[in-house]
């Protein structure tokens, strides 16, 4: 066979795998309803639908996973960085998520009010004032690891179990509710499209311009690679690592508005839970080395929806949602096993072999 | 199988992306002796013990080895050490953070009838190993506290140990001294005579004139031949190795070097150190210089040039570079002086292993232009399509990843990132280390013609030969501290006498 054919192309395709994951749960969905006799495209399809008000949304279950997958792809994204640079995972998001929400809740609402609808501060203050807590979050995270050398599990331990509990203590014990339509616009709709999706398009633009346009990806794979080398190379490597977990704070913070304006509320206690890991996993997904160094940015995004698309599926097949976290492990498992090296190597091994047997035959 | 022989490798071939590493290859080692293995970078030497030892998989050919009935196919370098073949490489491959004892015994450990490690065991072991080779070492101390030298012979110490009927020393004395070196021969002749075959890999002609029994010259991938030693003179070994006559080291003169110190200094250190490497010194060097660094290893000649650099910032003492006051805190500050250091360690601080050879060589360019002024892709191309023919680097693309290059085209890489930086005073740790003999007198005529552009150099090498060569002026440095300069009656013997220091020469 040629080695070019289209067919060895694909397969050698860098994003070859995170897309083949995300196109076998599409195709469960697709096999799924045409078991149920219902319409085999539905999964696929998008309808207008009159909302309460006098809106129209679009709708529909690509919709729903671009939308309910939008912190996690949000936050992938800070992740695949800080894994890059510094082979090393960032575990606090998911709670500096829940903090940063709390603090904008708080100022929002006014100390120690539980429930309002008028803001007590202008939206853009709060919001940004939430925003911003994040990257203080990522300075400190990034000091610890690049300046003093803490391992970044370690030092992203100390917020992953701090910050929470910080929120809380920013919010009295209490879930302060911010009924205000303003507010809850992040988390809403913007015309007919869901307003997370934007923000999420929104933050993979920037960085994706951000590595295209500036020499930081080179940086950052060239420090995660080898710090050393880098240096001697004129490249600052602490700081480069610092500025990656920086960044992930900034994501987190922009994740937690976002989750927080959707219930329009700082439910300190569920905002973001288990949302580091999700994230952690859709690198992994994305094809990435959690080992650092070179990194695929679209395949983390591409890992964070096929996360979300598989929440989904599992809910439209009619697993409950107590139960869902077991088949998802089970999904998981599968797709990463296919990606792991052994398993390439036994099916490059198997196509080599039978090449050769082909090619003694003819 | 024949009598004696205790491997046969038939027909290796091994194929990489785009380059084929080895075709039908051809190679016998006998019981008893020591066998050279010759080529210049890229000829496919690291590739064919690859195979040997069942890091690569070769597609064709056979192995066999004595004792073992039917071909031997290794799948990993266990499977080697179970058929007899142990192997110490390039590059020190054991963990830096384990002790000394524990890479002795790494995956072999010694057991208690409980089924735990035996500790005791193995550091009394370890030990009485070390002692009977003559190493000095504290067995419980983590291999990272001990010198690049020493990290490879407890490399050999290990190999030794594990009963092994082949041995093979890929560039095992790159990094020792000559008396180590002399150590490590007198180790190699004593397992000869107790029958075990060894394959010696090297850059350094001396040294398999001095140890070896027989020769086996390899060429972009090809058997040229196996030689008993004696019918291989020097200047044909070269011949078959490069393929053509031997004309090129002759070429750079000494009475090609002109008299610069009437030029303008382009650095000026005063008492700069950095506590516990190099104590404080003073250095000078002219514009279109260059100045030799010679002492023995750990002597503290990188240290000397890393203080300078900044790589390990300097503690005392000021620096003049093209007579203003500086302050150097880290790499990049001597680069916006214009300055470049090529380290000694290729792998730790040299390469990025997995960036292409375009990325690996605009590196330091695009680090002294910043973040946010990102060379544009075309002109990252042509920089890179310029060097990889100006230094001559082999590679099958400059997309080709840097890792997947021949340890001496890596060299090559981080000559031309440096060199595209434009640097005014430029830094060579160990150029030539590991290097094949047409690469150093590249290297060499290189420095000489830089030189000749103005540029000042530093240069630092364990064959002082190579400095005489090419270098106006030498430091010389022993024990951490610069004891002297030597400018003129440059010749191999003042400069042994200066290292040695006050007491005769040692050879």
């Amino acid at each position: 066979m040629n080695k070019n054919s289209l067919w060895s192309r694909i397969k050698g395709w860098s994003l070859f795998l995170p897309v083949m994951s995300l196109i076998l749960v599409m195709a469960v969905n697709i096999i799924h309803d045409i078991a149920v006799g219902a319409n085999p495209l539905s999964f696929f399809m998008i309808t207008l639908r009159q909302t309460t008000g006098n809106g129209t949304i679009l709708y529909g279950r690509i919709i729903d996973i671009l939308n309910r997958g939008s912190e996690v792809a949000i936050l992938a994204i800070g992740m695949t960085l800080v894994v890059s640079s510094s082979a090393g995972t960032d575990i606090s998001v998911g709670s500096v998520m829940s903090l940063c929400a709390s603090f904008c809740c708080m100022l929002l609402a006014g100390y120690g009010v539980s429930s309002t609808s008028t803001l007590a501060v202008p939206l853009i203050v709060g919001v940004l004032a939430g925003i911003l807590l994040g990257v203080l979050c990522g300075v400190f995270n990034g000091t610890l690891v690049a300046y003093f050398g803490i391992q970044p599990m370690v030092a992203t331990l100390i917020l992953f179990s701090a910050a929470r509990a910080i929120g809380l203590l920013l919010c009295n014990d209490l879930i302060v509710y911010v009924r205000n339509d303003a507010f809850g616009f992040f988390g809403g709709f913007c015309g007919p499209i869901p307003t997370p999706v934007i923000i999420a398009a929104i933050c993979i633009l920037v960085v994706a311009v951000l590595l295209k346009k500036t020499a930081l990806g080179m940086y950052i794979q060239s420090v995660g690679i080898n710090s050393r080398a880098s240096r001697i190379a004129g490249l600052n490597s602490k700081r480069i690592i610092f500025m990656t977990y920086m960044l992930c704070g900034l994501f987190a913070g922009i994740a937690g508005i976002v989750a927080s304006s959707r219930i329009t509320s700082a439910d300190s206690n569920n905002i973001g839970l288990y949302f580091e890991m999700d994230a952690i996993l859709a690198v992994a997904l994305g094809g990435n080395s959690l080992g650092g160094g070179k990194f695929n940015l679209t395949g983390s995004i591409i890992g964070a929806y096929t996360i979300q698309a598989i929440t989904t599926t599992l809910y439209a097949l009619g697993v409950s949602s107590t139960q869902a976290p077991v088949f998802k492990a089970i999904i998981v498992i599968l797709i990463v096993a296919i990606q792991a090296p052994p398993l390439k190597a036994y099916f490059k091994h198997r196509s080599n072999a039978k090449q050769l047997q082909g090619g003694a035959i003819s | 199988m024949e009598d004696n022989v205790v491997l046969t490798a038939r027909g290796i071939t091994m194929t990489f992306p785009g380059v084929k590493a080895l075709s039908n290859v051809d190679f016998t080692l006998r019981k008893g002796e020591i066998h050279a293995l010759m080529g210049e970078n890229g000829a496919g030497k690291s590739t064919l013990i690859k195979c040997l030892t069942g890091i690569n998989d070769f597609e064709a050919g056979e192995i066999h080895v004595d004792g073992i009935s039917g071909p031997v196919k290794n799948h990993s370098t266990k499977d080697a050490q179970e058929v007899g073949i142990s192997t110490v490489y390039q590059e020190v491959n054991l963990c830096p953070n384990l002790s000394v004892a524990e890479n002795l015994f790494i995956g072999r450990e010694p057991m208690t009838k409980f089924h735990t490690v035996d500790r005791r065991a193995y550091n009394k072991r370890s030990q009485k190993i070390m002692d009977e080779l003559g190493i000095s070492v504290d067995v419980t101390q983590n291999l990272e506290n001990y010198s690049l030298a020493i990290q490879q012979m407890v490399a050999i110490a290990r190999a030794v140990d594990m009963d092994c009927k082949v041995l093979i020393l890929d560039e095992p004395t790159s990094s020792l001294d000559d008396e180590e070196v002399e150590k490590l021969f007198g180790l190699m002749r004593n397992l000869r005579d107790k029958g075990v075959g060894i394959i010696f890999v090297t850059h350094f002609l001396e040294q398999v004139y001095a140890v070896c029994d027989r020769i086996t010259v390899l060429r972009d991938g090809q058997l040229v031949g196996e030689y008993p030693i004696a019918e291989l003179p020097r200047v044909k070994l070269v011949a078959a190795m490069m393929g053509k006559n031997l004309d090129d080291l002759a070429e750079i003169q000494k009475d090609s070097i002109e008299d610069v110190s009437k030029n303008d200094l382009e650095i000026s250190a005063r008492g700069l150190s950095h506590t516990g490497t190099v104590k404080p010194f003073d250095l000078d060097i002219h514009k279109g210089e260059v100045v030799g660094v010679a002492g023995l290893l750990g002597s503290g000649r990188s240290e000397l040039a890393r203080a300078i650099y900044g790589a390990d910032k300097a503690n005392t003492g000021t620096l003049k570079v093209a007579g203003k006051d500086v302050k150097i805190n880290q790499p990049i500050d001597a680069m916006n002086l214009g300055m470049g250091l090529l380290p000694d360690d290729r792998k730790a601080e040299g390469i990025i292993g997995d960036l292409s050879v375009r990325e690996n060589i605009i590196l330091a360019l695009q680090a002294k232009r910043g973040m946010f002024n990102q060379l544009p892709r075309a002109k990252q191309e042509e920089i890179a399509d310029r060097y990889i023919d100006l230094v001559q680097i082999k590679t099958a693309s400059k997309e080709t990843l840097v890792k997947q290059l021949s340890g001496g085209n890596q060299q090559k890489v981080i000559v031309a990132r440096w060199l595209a930086t434009d640097p005014d005073f430029l830094i060579l740790d160990e150029p030539t280390r590991g290097i094949d003999v047409g690469t150093k007198s590249e290297i060499q005529k290189l420095i000489v013609k830089l030189a000749g552009e103005g540029k000042s150099i530093l240069f630092i090498s364990s064959e002082i030969s190579e400095m005489l060569r090419t270098c106006n002026r030498m430091a010389i440095m022993r024990d951490g501290e610069k004891v002297g300069e030597l400018d003129h009656d440059l010749t191999q013997e003042n400069v042994m006498k200066a290292i040695a220091g006050g007491e005769q020469a040692h050879e």
